[in-house]
């Protein structure tokens, strides 16, 4: 027996007060794991010592572990009995975990499908299967184009609000040495960081286009939209004076970081590393919309689910566990500790949270996000990173770099879905 | 007991050599060759890791070998092979030629070759892909471009990038081969060579004629022991290319780079495992004709 049940089990007699002895030794334990991350871990603490508090009858044991070996321990733990009776996973990996049948579908009674559709943000309905979700989200992330402000007003510019607007910042706020040589971008570009989510579902739906058709299991870009989008965004660095370059400082966060790149695409989860670096200084704002107003961004998000392990009176715990989890409460206090936005418009809307300066953009970002439904993210994404290498490695037209990306993509997809 | 006593004395020594072989033939059955046979087994099946194994026959295969991105890493694997053991193993020779006959600060000399080789190859990876970086970071070009001249690309380059990766890979290892080859030149007893000078033979003669033809055994277990290093690259590869592991465009992925990310980013371990079977058959026949081509006769 753990120290946190003896204490959860002294709270429990001793808030129970009047009721018999015997219901303490009831106390049901259940288990919570998800992959370590420093803030995640803190984060959930605190939401476990509320939750106990409020139930204590109930205790909620938390292990974590790298996660590098995250899906190999769950895998092997559900299936014998052992392991989480709520368990963290990312949002790409649900049909895996449903087919392997490690979790069970969330209970109509208590997240009737109807409820959480309007209480969710609409990406969150990725989780729907019919008129049951299997999991659910505390907290989601979304892209925002993070600029320097130093870089903005040296070069006299605003922190741009439509496509042609950031074009024209990164064309004033690139630098090049006597001999061409790029010293400082305009804008950060790279497929490798987020920039495959933000041509996915960002600049495609942005040109009319819809990136995916049939529950994303067939690619939809090799079009009109498809290639308006790929050419505005090669257009960055394949133009005469190229805002930008692919590889500048090896990696995009880390040239913006440096205070070399103006502008710079990225998700919620890099603010945290941004607030302590020393001497930049830089803001947020939302993606930029097209000249008519069209706005699009990408979410991604972990959610937390109940495996097929809990049944029972341990079953009825994780209910109340994923309640807890999933309130506004919770969403909170995620904000507050890991920085991670919320997943329901009453909390993310809120006035503080949606006019806040740095979450304020992400937030708003959410009520016009789409969620990819990844067969293999990496795979997918490689993809993406090959066909922007054809136009500039090997010099190939955009429209038939975008032809081969299609074809391979759809290929990798009918693979997946062949198989699960 | 009297089982045992009724025993002759050569078979009681059969029945003690096995008690003691015991610990070392479990150890291997259980940590070696089970999990072989297990993965040859995987490569018949399908499997992401969570679920159920289906049988799939030879699907993974023919897979694989209708696959163009396996033989652009195949060839890149030999590649790396064929490049990286000659050139190491001529450099390492020649500086252990020359430094066996140095004497002046010849142990510190020693120690600076071979201390590579005792640093981490994740932190050296990472030092060269910063080297090689485009201005305004990368050491290389910062220095071409402050004479004026043009940038290379040296990793995000389709022809540029294997050689760029590969030149740390055979610097990190050069340390072991000098030592090796320094080992081999010391145990050449001293009378050949002053019999061949009595005899008035060049140097190059003696190199010829003498010192390579007494060093075919070290010679022999360094092509081995190299090219099955080479084979099997991947720590050098993935930490330059962390960000598009093997790019650009695979030029510079290898087999067991291929290997890992196929069995953990796609999770496909039964197509990741048929993957390991054939790189498992190019080492043994590699591994067997050096060992006969190199063999005395």
């Amino acid at each position: 027996m753990t120290f946190k049940t003896l204490k959860a089990l002294a709270l429990a007699t001793a808030t129970g007060g009047t009721v018999a002895f015997g219901s303490a030794a009831h106390a049901v334990e259940i288990e919570y794991w998800q992959y370590f991350f420093d803030a995640r871990v803190t984060a959930m603490e605190q939401l476990i010592e509320n939750f106990e508090t409020a139930n204590p009858d109930i205790t909620v044991t938390m292990t974590h572990f790298p996660y590098a070996d995250y899906r190999t321990k769950v895998a092997a733990a559900i299936p014998a009995g052992e392991g989480p009776d709520v368990v963290q996973l990312f949002y790409g990996w649900l049909n895996d975990y449903v087919q392997a049948d490690l979790i069970q579908p969330l209970p109509a009674e208590t997240f009737p499908a109807s409820q959480i559709d309007t209480d969710f943000f609409p990406m969150v309905q990725a989780m729907k299967d019919g008129d049951q979700y299997w999991a659910l989200p505390t907290a989601v992330r979304s892209l925002a184009l993070f600029y320097n402000e130093r870089l903005l007003d040296e070069a006299g510019v605003e922190p741009p609000t439509t496509l042609d607007e950031l074009m024209a910042a990164a064309e004033a706020m690139t630098k090049v040495d006597g001999a061409g040589n790029i010293t400082q971008v305009g804008v950060t570009a790279g497929m490798t960081a987020q920039d495959h989510h933000w041509w996915r579902e960002g600049l495609i739906r942005q040109m009319g286009g819809e990136p995916y058709t049939n529950d994303y299991q067939t690619v939809n870009y090799n079009n009109e939209a498809g290639l308006k989008a790929l050419e505005f965004y090669a257009g960055m660095f394949q133009r005469e004076n190229p805002v930008t370059a692919i590889g500048f400082m090896d990696e995009p966060q880390a040239a913006f970081k440096a205070g070399r790149a103006g502008m710079h695409i990225d998700g919620s989860f890099r603010i945290g590393s941004l607030a302590d670096i020393r001497g930049l200084k830089w803001g947020v704002t939302e993606l930029p919309a097209t000249a008519d107003g069209q706005r699009s961004n990408y979410s991604s998000y972990w959610v937390n689910a109940i495996t097929t392990k809990a049944e029972g009176e341990k079953y009825d715990a994780a209910v109340k566990f994923m309640q807890y989890i999933t309130s506004d409460e919770a969403m909170q206090i995620w904000l507050d500790v890991v920085g991670e936005l919320p997943a329901k418009p009453s909390v993310g809307m809120t006035e503080a949270n949606a006019n806040d300066p740095i979450f304020g953009p992400f937030i708003r970002g959410l009520e016009y996000a789409n969620t990819t439904k990844f067969a293999d993210e990496s795979g997918q994404r490689q993809l993406m990173v090959e066909m922007v290498e054809r136009m500039t490695l090997e010099g190939m037209s955009a429209a038939d770099s975008l032809a081969i990306a299609a074809e391979a993509e759809q290929k990798l997809l009918d693979g997946y879905f062949a198989a699960n | 007991m009297k089982l045992y006593r009724d025993l002759t004395i050569h078979q009681k020594q059969i029945v003690w050599a096995w008690t003691f072989l015991a610990l070392p033939v479990l150890f291997y059955g259980v940590i070696r060759f089970y999990p072989t046979g297990n993965a040859i087994l995987i490569s018949f099946q399908d499997w992401n890791l969570l679920g159920d194994r289906t049988w799939t026959g030879f699907d993974n295969y023919s897979t694989l070998f209708a696959d163009p991105v396996f033989w652009k890493v195949f060839k890149n694997t030999f590649v790396y092979l064929l490049l990286g053991t000659p050139i190491s193993l001529v450099i390492s020779f020649v500086i252990a030629y020359h430094l066996d006959k140095t004497r002046f600060l010849h142990g510190f000399l020693r120690m600076l070759y071979f201390l590579p080789f005792m640093t981490s190859a994740v932190a050296m990876a990472w030092v060269w892909r910063w080297f090689y970086q485009p201005v305004p970071i990368g050491l290389f070009n910062n220095a071409l471009a402050s004479v004026g001249i043009p940038q290379i690309n040296f990793l995000n380059s389709t022809t540029n990038a294997l050689p760029a990766i590969l030149a740390p890979a055979v610097w990190a290892g050069l340390g072991f081969q000098i030592i090796i080859f320094m080992a081999g030149l010391r145990a050449i007893p001293r009378s050949y060579y002053e019999a061949a000078r009595i005899d008035g033979v060049s140097t190059w003669s003696i190199l010829w004629e003498i010192t390579l033809p007494l060093l075919k055994p070290t010679i022999v277990f360094l092509v081995v022991f190299s090219s099955i290093g080479f084979l099997r690259i991947f720590d050098h590869v993935f930490n330059m290319t962390t960000n598009n592991p093997g790019g650009p465009l695979n030029a510079t992925k290898p087999l067991v780079l291929m290997i890992y990310q196929t069995a953990f980013s796609s999770f496909d371990m039964g197509y990741a495992a048929a993957q390991t079977v054939v790189l498992f058959v190019v080492l043994l026949v590699v591994s067997l004709l050096q060992l006969r081509l190199l063999r005395d006769r």
